[in-house]
């Protein structure tokens, strides 16, 4: 059924608002992909089951992932009249408790997460507030009240978590196609074009540029064939929310790229998927015969003239083809080496035409920039850097998932209050931003306001907006090898600063967490960043010595106690520490004895235990199976 | 015609003109490893990198493959130029210490040896092989095979090529000697492509003269004589010796 | 062999539906990547053959993506996540572990072609970490005694 008319659209979105908020129960369970590797899908199975089993008037639906994934799986309670309440850290066992127990009218609140009153709906800038008459639950907190929550704004994630992303009438009852329907009818292209330029929104694929100029630039290139990618490769370990974002909220991405699409003058549109995630592309690819079959893509959408058509590329597993040039050459069938810019791909893209590259989460804030307005965005964040960002917060947090804030945060902030800090009582140590092209940040630097500015001064980089919390049990020396073997793997060989200067880093690294290497050593590896960085062909390898660069500027009293007292402070290089038990504490269990690979330990049943140095590994078994803390590190 | 700046002097080039050569105009030699008059740049060895102070991406770039702008300035020989080359021939001698080209631009730089484990590899990865094989020959022989520190020139699956000619414009563009090939009897051997090919033997002469395969793909491509393609090139000018005195003394 | 033969046909069916499309071997080559878990060397002679593009082009393909694999995998895959945020809460220990249980290399496939082990950056449950991936399995909050008896539920 094509959608041919504002009516046509404000009938979907009745139905989509039955469809969210209906008459009887309806109990939504988060199943992107970390919900389901938490057993979320046994979880909705024993929901479905025990529904059915005890007859209850309820339906069971899917959402995509609502950010806290730490406490997933999470399951959400709707019931007319009364709060909404999200459960977390279900199992299909208290899942078929719960529903007992909401069948007899209960709730079950040592389990819930938050309650809800009502639901911000970003799009039409209004509240939906439920009409609830049983004011139960009230000692559940409620969801904008939580410190996860909180300092939140939901911008580019605001659908994410509160529609089952397969429903296209959802999207519409939360305001989708409304703004394309309005951009096509009534907007001129050059003015939305002005509008996403005076609303600041930049590139938040990690470059930044801002990206009212870049569509501008596609627009004024000479040509009639034009192209819209999304790039969807999300190549940054630590980062998964542009994945999310397609899983549980595809249309947000669609909608985005027809408005660009409209704007520049394209008809043709590729959306990039790595690899690695099978479960967004098929998202997505649903999203897309589901668009189709309602007019709003392919031709003549809206019944506006307007054509424009979104085919699926799918990775082939090269971190390098999230480098724009690079992903060119994928969907031309290439090898994914980066080609010199200029020309760049505005003037001379895909097939040689003017093409108009941006990030998941760049398009998917365009509907809303475009429906509120430029002054409403940039009244949001920082001067260089307005609106809001999607970080992953994880590694060492106990709060860990994706988080959307305002620029300008601090990362204090972050970390203390929306992440409640470090597991363990830990001390913070340092936190990681951009990815294999960011660098590390210290602890001391904690009160950074978080934009795309203070970021690279600070020596890192915005990224995707990946954040990887690291406590003082970790070593910045191997921190900084572990992120160069990584640029070495994905390296695509073409260049020789690249192909061959990292190599070479990595070698010193190596040579110095072994307690190898030489006082010139050191400067031999500043030297290597700084060609790497500068006479690289492209951003892999330009970014490539940023972690080691932020490493030795904040850390390097650690590469030095590497090299000049042949000692890792952290105590995790493994030539540089040694295991051995502490005789006063181990009680003789023989677990570790047990565990170790070879047979390295030895003692008698209640007796301690001891280690020979000359057979261990260092792979740590023993120190994580002891139960008393007897396995000690030096 | 377009005007740039390069180590302070103005030229004027034409369009499409890359920086490498609008140097040259000023006489200004910048060197290159990976560069060839015949093929496409590639930009890929960064021996000719040059520092873009004033253009559309500042910074340091390949001016082999890089296209002059209006009011472009450039420098050639700028501290951070002179210390990314240098660093950038250490890290190629390194890999390859035996080569004469790689060994000659490191005394050109001053450098006496890499600071760096040494390798031994005759390939530089400068991809002209490559490049000659498709944009010239059109067949497509070789390639780079796997990525990053992996990658290599190979044929497919690393074994004999049915399609390579055994015309040898691989080994006349290679800058070092790292494509080996040879003839015994009947045979031309590309080792370094695992290909071995037959040879054609000359029909006045019976010499071995030409693979077969190279005969009957320029047989296709160009429109020659028949004879072209059954006698060797001493024959060929014997031939050719024996018309013109026929010509000569009226016989023609 | 009847097997070989049906494969061979669906194989052509396969490259007939991108034969048209712009840039299309990769797309070719991960459905037959799909198809039989890795890229046999006479499928990409077909490939290159039936798209009319130099063997060279599809073999350097194959050759450049980690997705493909030339040589045949295991009957299952083990995928350690090495992402920053698994790195950081010792996925590399998990590896380690691994690589001796199985007595491989990563990116090995044991010799009786029961498990492959490879690493992958990122699957995106940091939550978890570190995780490992076998098959359409993921395990989470993994530790080094554990393995074992996870390796025991896939025969």
């Amino acid at each position: 059924m094509k959608i041919k008319n504002l009516k046509n659209l404000e009938g979907l979105k009745a139905k989509g608002l039955e469809s969210l908020y209906p008459k009887r129960m309806k109990i939504n369970v988060g199943l992107g992909t970390c919900g389901i590797a938490t057993g979320a899908q046994a979880v909705f199975d024993s929901i479905v089951e025990e529904i059915e089993k005890q007859g209850i008037d309820a339906v069971v639906g899917k959402t995509g992932c609502l950010g806290f994934c730490q406490r997933e799986p999470l399951v959400d309670v709707w019931q007319p009249g009364k709060s909404r309440i999200i459960y977390c850290q279900m199992d299909p066992e208290k899942a078929r408790d719960l529903v007992t127990g909401l069948a007899q009218g209960k709730m079950r609140k040592e389990w819930a997460l938050c309650r809800l009153e009502e639901e911000e709906f970003i799009i039409e800038n209004t509240k939906k507030k439920y009409s609830i008459k049983e004011k139960d639950g009230k000692d559940i907190p409620l969801y904008g009240e939580i410190p996860f929550y909180k300092k939140q704004k939901k911008i580019a994630l605001r659908n994410c978590g509160f529609m089952n992303p397969e429903n296209i009438e959802e999207y519409i009852a939360r305001g989708g196609y409304f703004t394309l329907a309005r951009v096509l009818s009534s907007l001129k292209e050059e003015g939305v074009i002005e509008e996403i330029k005076n609303s600041g929104l930049r590139g938040r694929g990690g470059a930044g540029f801002p990206t009212g100029l870049k569509w501008k630039f596609c627009r004024d290139a000479p040509g009639d064939t034009k192209y819209i990618i999304c790039n969807a490769d999300e190549g940054d370990p630590g980062a998964y929310m542009d994945r999310s974002i397609l899983e549980g909220d595809p249309h947000s991405v669609l909608e985005g790229m027809v408005i660009g699409a409209y704007a520049i003058g394209s008809h043709e549109g590729y959306i990039y998927v790595r690899n690695e995630y099978p479960l967004a592309a098929q998202s997505v690819e649903r999203a897309i015969r589901q668009a189709e079959e309602y007019g709003l893509l392919g031709d003549n959408i809206l019944n506006s003239g307007f054509n424009f058509r979104i085919r699926i590329s799918q990775g082939a597993g090269a971190f390098v083809c999230g480098e724009e040039t690079a992903l060119l050459a994928s969907i031309e069938g290439k090898i994914g080496e980066p080609r010199p810019r200029p020309p760049f791909p505005a003037e001379r893209g895909l097939w040689d035409k003017p093409t108009n590259i941006n990030n998941v989460k760049t398009w998917a804030n365009v509907p809303a920039i475009i429906a509120r307005g430029a002054d409403w965005y940039s009244k949001m964040g920082t001067p260089k850097s307005k609106g809001t960002m999607v970080f992953s917060l994880v590694g060492k947090i106990n709060n860990t998932g994706l988080v959307e804030v305002p620029m300008g945060i601090k990362l204090r902030e972050m970390i203390y209050d929306i992440g409640e800090g470090i597991p363990q009582g830990k001390k913070l140590k340092a936190v990681q931003t951009g990815g294999p092209s960011g660098g590390c940040i210290p602890s001391e630097l904690a009160d950074l306001e978080v934009d795309y500015e203070k970021l690279t001064q600070a020596g890192s980089m915005m990224g995707s907006g990946g954040m990887v919390v690291m406590d003082e049990d970790t070593c910045m020396v191997n921190v900084a090898k572990y992120f160069l073997n990584f640029t070495k793997d994905e390296s695509c060989g073409k260049c020789t600063p690249c192909r061959e200067g990292i190599k070479r880093m990595l070698e010193i690294l190596d040579d110095i967490s072994k307690g190898k290497a030489k006082e010139a050593d050191l400067e031999l590896l500043e030297t290597l960043a700084k060609v790497v960085k500068d006479a690289s062909l492209c951003a892999l390898g330009g970014t490539a010595p940023n972690p080691v660069l932020t490493t030795l500027r904040y850390f390097r009293n650690e590469y030095e106690a590497h090299i000049k007292d042949k000692k890792c402070p952290a105590h995790i290089c493994p030539d540089l520490i040694r295991y051995s038990i502490n005789k006063e504490k181990c009680t003789g269990c023989g677990l570790c004895l047990k565990e170790c690979p070879q047979t390295a330990i030895s003692g008698e049943k209640k007796k301690p235990h001891s280690i020979d140095k000359s057979k261990c590994i260092k792979c740590g078994v023993c120190f994580e199976v002891c139960k008393f803390d007897a396995v000690e590190i030096d | 015609m377009l005007n740039l700046i390069i180590d302070g002097k103005e030229v004027s080039v034409e369009k499409g003109t890359t920086v490498l050569h609008a140097a040259r105009k000023l006489g200004i030699e910048i060197p290159t490893l990976c560069y060839h008059e015949g093929v496409s740049p590639y930009g890929a060895c960064r021996v000719c990198v040059v520092e873009v102070v004033k253009g559309m991406k500042p910074g340091l770039t390949a001016s082999c493959a890089c296209l002059a702008e209006q009011g472009m300035e450039v420098r050639t020989n700028s501290p951070s130029v002179v210390d990314s080359r240098r660093l950038i021939i250490e890290l190629i001698l390194a890999r390859s210490p035996e080569v004469k080209k790689v060994r000659e631009l490191a005394q050109e730089m001053g450098i006496e040896k890499a600071r760096f484990r040494k390798e031994d590899k005759e390939c530089i990865l400068c991809g002209l092989c490559v490049r000659v094989c498709q944009e010239i020959i059109g067949a497509s022989v070789i390639g780079f095979i796997n990525r990053g520190a992996n990658r290599e020139v190979e044929t497919p699956f690393q074994a004999q090529s049915d399609v390579c000619i055994g015309c040898g414009a691989c080994s006349s563009v290679c800058p070092t000697e790292a494509i080996k090939i040879k003839e015994m009897f009947d045979k031309r051997i590309l080792e370094t492509w695992h290909t071995e090919l037959e040879l054609k033997s000359c029909k006045i002469c019976g010499r071995y003269f030409a693979p077969k395969k190279e005969l009957e793909h320029l047989k296709e491509k160009i429109e020659l004589p028949e004879e072209i393609f059954e006698i060797c090139e001493d024959c060929k000018r014997k031939n050719l010796t024996r018309k013109i005195g026929e010509i000569k003394t009226g016989i023609i | 062999m009847v097997n070989k033969m049906k494969r061979k046909v669906d194989l052509e069916k396969v490259i007939n539906k991108y034969k048209g499309e712009k840039g299309g071997v990769i797309s070719v080559l991960q459905e037959v990547n799909r198809e039989y878990g890795y890229l046999p060397e006479d499928a990409l002679k077909l490939v290159a053959r039936k798209l009319d593009v130099p063997l060279i082009q599809v073999y350097s393909i194959a050759t450049f993506y980690t997705a493909f694999s030339l040589k045949p995998r295991g009957r299952h895959l083990i995928n350690v996540c090495l992402g920053t945020a698994c790195f950081v809460k010792g996925g590399n220990r998990i590896l380690e572990k691994l690589e001796r249980e199985l007595d491989v290399k990563t990116g090995e496939t044991t010799k009786d072609l029961k498990f492959s082990l490879e690493t992958v950056h990122c699957i995106g449950c940091c939550s978890l970490a570190p995780v490992i991936r076998i098959d359409e399995d993921a395990y989470g909050r993994l530790k080094q005694d554990k393995v074992p008896e996870i390796l025991k539920k896939h025969k």
